[in-house]
């Protein structure tokens, strides 16, 4: 198999249970031979081949530069191996590996959205409760040509950067601001964008005894009456309730090479596997790709990701990102503000497939099925216990 | 999470035998002392895990309990399989535990007081959340809406079913949307959470509670105590997460002895009856 080696350095470096260590120490080692997407390298396994590509036509431009020579043809030669490498490498990626890009120390964060695509971004901060947790940027700006409250995990570049914001792992105080703020904003009828990349909420003793559950539980319901529209985009790493906790939306995108998971594929190797060496296989069959997502019907959206992903062109990708939220919205606001709310509810309540099973169904209902159990495909007309 | 996936055959989380040594505090007890007990220790007060079926009978008036909804079963919509196959653990778990799914719901009479609950069993894939008990949840809140009947939820559940992988994470905000309606129209809503009460299960349909009940010495929390402990490198405080820690820091209105549980719950209804 040709992505067995690149699996190999996943099992040699995760430890068997959890993955928000496991980011943090890949994010930050420096990069050796056995840890290639250290911060130093930021090139994952299987992008080296077009690492020594992008190097070597470096090297070539900085020559002809130097020595007035003419290397042109020659580099014109390597960018299209390069473009037709990429395309290669990007379009046959395994989940794993979607979820390495997914960590990318240089993809694009949060507040490097906010920087390339909303114009007077107005921050606000605090919760009004308890104090203003970082992990969790919220305020206005005006995108797309919208008036929007737009609310982020950030998970931070730089060491000092990350600790601040506590690697993108939001306390219960982040959850609160963000509901506060979009409370400020279905209050003036100005639209919700929320942009997810997080590892997961912060499991530490603190967020436990400030509520963590009840925050994101809260969130959840509050979002999901919210009389305002909201969109949710996972751009990074969509982990877990973390993650929910700022998606309740009438329309979910996720862009190309995020990953938007239940549990991050170490912790679900660690439990179900016993190892997190196997977090290849976890990643795999947890369909956590965007494309698995659009599959499973769990999403509306696929954000297209320029060649590469978007660590090689944020420009292009937050361009993307602006012009699926300003179209979304605009068909959004043209709904009246009822049939929103029936929408929103409609669309999560009906996922989820399950079997009915025969025989001994409820009495009355009209949708049972013979002794042979049908499958019910996700999002179809869900059994109603009032139907 | 389920922190743990395969449970031994029991009804009851407690050991097998005439004679039953309490886990906790040593003490032996005879096994109808402990069932007339409603599976609580009389020596400690320990109040172990029940399947769902005994708690339906504890809770309810004899003989009230009608269930709806009693067939669904999950379609396994992510083809999953770990080191053994979702569907082949499925069916162990369905044939240990004579049940289809982590929760029963339906109507039931709690000292003469009509009302829609559900209940979960903690020994089926540690009381997880996927599609049938996400739906089981939403189509109990609904109905209590349109009959205008309290909603009681018992709680019990590792969080989320990884084996359903986001549609089970889906599950959480369609609960919550549910019960966000259900409060909307006004019903009153009681959470009984039972040991275990966490991840995704906690941060969703359980802690949106009117009234939040715990049984004494429950596990109630997001993380789990063992993925808090290697985050955080350092031992966990005597008693974290534990009810009366959530008791202590605001987040549970209630402890009750299960023994009380109905009349505390009829107490409930008749102050909020409208």
């Amino acid at each position: 198999m040709p992505h067995q080696h690149r699996q190999n350095w996943v099992r040699a470096s995760s430890p068997p249970w959890r993955g928000l260590f496991w980011y943090i120490t890949m994010s930050t080692q420096p990069a050796t031979a056995a840890n290639p997407a250290g911060a130093i390298g930021h090139v994952l396994e299987f992008e080296k081949p077009l690492a020594k590509m992008e190097q070597e036509i470096q090297r070539l431009e900085t020559l002809q530069a130097e020595s007035g020579r003419d290397y042109s043809e020659v580099i014109t030669t390597i960018r299209e191996q390069l473009q037709n490498a990429l395309r290669q490498s990007y379009a046959n990626l395994t989940a794993v590996e979607t979820v390495a890009v997914a960590r990318h120390p240089r993809r694009p964060l949060v507040r490097d959205y906010i920087r390339l695509i909303a114009e007077d971004f107005c921050e606000l901060h605090g919760d009004k409760l308890y104090g203003d947790d970082h992990a969790v940027v919220c305020g206005f700006a005006r995108l797309a040509g919208h008036r929007v409250m737009l609310i982020g995990h950030q998970k931070g570049r730089e060491w000092r950067e990350k600790i601040e914001v506590n690697f993108g792992c939001a306390h219960p105080d982040g959850y609160r601001k963000a509901l506060e703020k979009m409370k400020l904003a279905a209050k003036f009828n100005v639209p919700v964008v929320c942009l997810v990349d997080t590892p997961g909420a912060y499991p530490g003793v603190e967020a436990e005894e400030r509520g963590i559950a009840r925050a994101i539980a809260i969130n959840l319901m509050e979002m999901s009456r919210l009389a305002t529209p909201v969109v949710a985009v996972v751009v990074g790493e969509g982990g877990s309730g973390g993650a929910l906790g700022l998606a309740v939306a009438d329309q979910v995108a996720v862009l190309e090479h995020a990953y938007y998971s239940v549990i991050s594929p170490e912790g679900c190797a660690g439990i179900l596997w016993k190892s997190g060496e196997y977090a290849a296989q976890a990643a795999e069959a947890l369909r956590l790709t965007a494309a698995d997502l659009k599959r499973l019907d769990l999403i509306d959206a696929i954000i297209p990701e320029p060649l590469g992903a978007a660590h090689r062109n944020p420009e292009e990708t937050a361009q993307n990102l602006a012009t699926w939220i300003g179209k979304t919205l605009r068909d959004l606001r043209r709904l009246k503000p009822e049939s929103l709310l029936r929408r929103r509810y409609d669309r999560w309540r009906k996922i989820g497939s399950f079997f009915v099973e025969g025989g001994k169904s409820e009495p009355g209902r009209t949708d049972t099925k013979p002794a042979k159990r049908a499958r019910r495909p996700t999002k179809a007309a869900a059994v109603q216990p009032e139907a | 999470m389920p922190e743990s996936i395969s449970q031994p055959r029991r009804n009851v989380d407690v050991p097998e035998g005439l004679w039953i040594r309490c886990t906790q505090c040593s003490a032996m007890i005879y096994r109808r002392i402990l069932e007339e007990e409603l599976h609580v220790c009389p020596e400690c007060g320990c109040h172990y895990r029940v399947d769902v079926r005994t708690r339906i009978n504890q809770l309810n008036d004899p003989g009230t309990f009608e269930e709806f909804l009693p067939n669904l079963e999950s379609s396994d919509p992510l083809e999953f399989s770990d080191r053994i196959t979702y569907r082949e653990r499925l069916a162990k778990v369905k044939a240990e535990t004579g049940e289809t799914e982590a929760m029963v719901v339906g109507k039931g009479f709690i000292k003469g007081r009509p009302l829609i609950m559900g209940v979960m069993n903690p020994f089926f894939i540690m009381g997880s959340m996927g599609a049938v008990v996400g739906e089981k949840v939403s189509a109990a809140a609904e109905r209590a809406a349109s009959e205008s009947l309290p909603l009681l939820m018992v709680t019990c559940s590792g969080g989320a079913r990884m084996m359903e992988g986001m549609v089970s994470l889906t599950q959480m905000a369609k609960t919550s949307a549910a019960v966000g309606r259900f409060d909307q129209a006004g019903g009153l809503y009681i959470v009984v959470m039972t040991d275990p009460t966490t991840a995704g299960v906690a941060a969703s349909f359980a802690f949106l509670g009117d009234v939040i009940l715990a049984e004494p010495g429950a596990l109630i929390g997001f993380a789990g105590p063992r993925v808090i402990a290697n985050t955080i490198k350092t031992t966990l405080p005597e008693g974290f997460q534990k009810a009366e820690f959530m008791l202590e820091h605001g987040f549970v209105d209630r402890i009750v002895h299960r023994r009380d549980l109905r009349s505390e719950i009829a107490r409930i209804i008749d102050y909020c009856n409208k």
